[in-house]
């Protein structure tokens, strides 16, 4: 029953909300949409600070609304921590109240205590000040540690970043990877930065004009065409999971496990064993029907076509397996039709750049994407 | 206070309780009037907004003489009052309070509205997913978020309620030691031959009063203001 199903209605003039999906917990479920799809409005209803017209919303077998059963949990009661945009510190009671007030209100045993929180958040230096003399990343990660403490069953994170300039954006990113991987609390994510959504989402929800259009998890081909229509063609990729086989000090060259290929890049501070996250976005991969040599790429992965779809006017999405994963390519409709592009095709796949964004564990890896040609 | 003659402190010491008896009784309604002015959602909030005003607007002779009408010993919460509490306001410092609130009750009220318009809903709602119930965040929350407004009404409220004149002379008349407040003294000194000086003192006295009221009500709000860091 480790769930979050979700299935909502919600009109509010013209515009209708509808969300449908079940995504297993814990682990990050990010809403992905753009500004004004009605991301925040979906959440406030699983949160219950909205009713919906009609819907249910289950978490871990726990009905919280059923509208067909007359079942809606008041807010207070559902165990639900959020963290808005605009964090919602209490201003008339310092950092160390606001996070007594959620401890104290705490409806369920504690389970994460308020020293776990502090290291976490590294909140220690901050408690004794005044919510005004924080800064917007302090800010936000205060209200992170107080819903926290109100011990949630959920946590929903409501653009927790977007207030913030990119500085602060990438101050605060690494405690919520540390959110992640340490506390079992699910997470229910909304953004519309898609780097964001790859850095820290295990599943992924897109939203597009008050509907939830595709859901899966974060690797998921059958979320490539919804994701196309929200970050455009050139930002569509595969996402695989590596290990780290091997980091040569001197280059600051490591070697990546993909698949059953193996790719290398730059990745300095890697180490051995950890597992990473990569991003191989369809326009960085070239097609070779026969093996190629004498090239300046190096990196050359072995696969099988899977499939192929039309992208757009001109070109195709080709999927690629190369074994026990999954990468997309995109050609031009030409290419593809001289060189004969068909399903069950045996293809190497040039790999012309790779982004990296550390998974679990974080290990010893800087929180920056690399890239690498 | 040696400088004063009897007379005049006991109009002073009368009108400083009156109208802390009227604020008093202002502060608990006028925060529950906001309240529903503000949040509730009810057939008839129009009819009470312009109720509740109905006092700014009013020749203050015609409140008197409307809770006279009410609460007079033959008016049906005044007869009521007299036989059930044994509570008498016709000619009573208690009736001045009475009056003298009524008649600042809608300073009190725009006041306590401003500011509760002005806390923001998504404090409440953060509240609410952090496990407070309606009474816990309105304790917690909303209150302490509405001080300013509160205590500037208060304020507003007070120094207002020591000048008021039209409704207590027509509700409680004039009577030294009950209902003789600065400005029924002074009043009555201006009808009296040879009275200017006494009424001059009167004026400056109501001056200096309403002058500290401001300042101290600008001073309030704005020590609060930082404590709330806005």
């Amino acid at each position: 029953m480790s769930t979050l199903e979700v299935r909502l209605r919600k009109r509010r003039g013209d515009f209708l909300l509808a969300a449908d999906f079940e995504l297993p917990t814990p682990g990050v479920v990010a809403l992905f949409g753009r500004s004004g799809c009605g991301k925040s409005t979906l959440v406030n209803l699983i949160a219950g600070l909205l009713d919906p017209d009609e819907g249910s919303v289950q978490l871990d077998g726990l009905t919280l609304t059923d509208t067909a059963r007359h079942v809606r949990v008041p807010a207070e009661r559902r165990g639900i921590g959020c963290v808005f945009q605009d964090s919602r510190l209490f201003p008339h009671l310092g950092v160390r109240a606001n996070l007594d007030y959620a401890r104290r209100r705490a409806r369920r045993d504690a389970r994460i205590d308020v020293e776990t929180v502090v290291d976490l958040l590294a909140l220690g230096p901050l408690l004794a000040r005044r919510t005004q003399q924080l800064s917007g990343g302090e800010r936000q990660r205060v209200a992170i540690g107080r819903a926290l403490l109100s011990q949630p069953r959920l946590l929903v994170l409501d653009e927790p970043l977007a207030a913030l300039d990119a500085a602060r954006r990438a101050e605060v990113l690494p405690y919520l990877e540390a959110l992640r991987d340490e506390l079992a609390i699910p997470i229910v994510y909304v953004s519309h930065q898609f780097e964001e959504v790859l850095r820290l989402a295990t599943h992924l929800v897109i939203m597009e004009a008050g509907k939830t259009v595709a859901q899966g998890p974060i690797d998921a081909m059958t979320l490539l065409p919804a994701l196309r229509a929200i970050i455009g063609p050139d930002a569509v990729g595969a996402v695989v999971e590596a290990t780290a086989l091997e980091l040569d000090a001197s280059s600051g060259l490591a070697r990546l496990r993909v698949g059953t290929g193996e790719l290398k890049l730059r990745a300095p501070g890697l180490k051995a064993g950890a597992r990473l996250r990569l991003q191989i976005l369809a326009r960085d991969i070239i097609v070779a029907t026969r093996e190629p040599h004498h090239l300046s790429v190096r990196n050359i992965l072995k696969g099988r076509i899977a499939a192929l779809a039309d992208d757009g006017e001109d070109a195709r999405l080709i999927t690629i397996d190369i074994g026990a994963a999954l990468i997309v390519a995109r050609v031009t409709s030409a290419a593809s039709r001289e060189l004969g592009l068909e399903p069950g095709l045996d293809v190497w796949a040039l790999v012309k750049a790779v982004s990296l964004r550390p998974l679990a564990p974080v290990g010893s890896l800087t929180s920056r994407a690399y890239r690498d040609a | 206070m040696p400088w004063l003659s009897p007379a005049e402190s006991s109009a002073l010491v009368l009108s400083l309780e009156v109208s802390a008896r009227a604020v008093l009784l202002n502060a608990p309604l006028g925060i529950a009037v906001a309240w529903l002015l503000t949040r509730g959602r009810f057939v008839g909030r129009t009819l009470l907004d312009a109720l509740v005003h109905l006092p700014l607007v009013l020749p203050p002779v015609v409140v008197g003489y409307l809770l006279l009408l009410i609460f007079g010993t033959r008016g049906w919460i005044g007869a009521w009052l007299q036989r059930r509490l044994g509570v008498e306001l016709i000619f009573t410092t208690n009736g001045a309070a009475l009056a003298t609130a009524v008649m600042s009750f809608p300073l009190m009220v725009r006041s306590i509205r401003l500011s509760l318009e002005n806390v923001d809903r998504g404090l409440e709602d953060a509240a609410r997913s952090l496990g407070a119930g309606p009474v816990d965040r309105f304790v917690t929350i909303t209150l302490p978020l509405m001080l300013p407004g509160i205590l500037a009404g208060t304020i507003t409220a007070f120094s207002a309620g020591l000048g008021e004149f039209g409704a207590v002379i027509t509700f409680v008349s004039n009577i030294p030691g009950e209902t003789r407040t600065l400005p029924l003294a002074l009043y009555t000194a201006l009808q009296e031959p040879g009275g200017d000086t006494a009424a001059a003192r009167l004026a400056a006295m109501s001056l200096c009063l309403g002058l500290g009221g401001l300042l101290l009500s600008e001073w309030f709000a704005r020590r609060v203001r930082r404590l709330l860091g806005r």
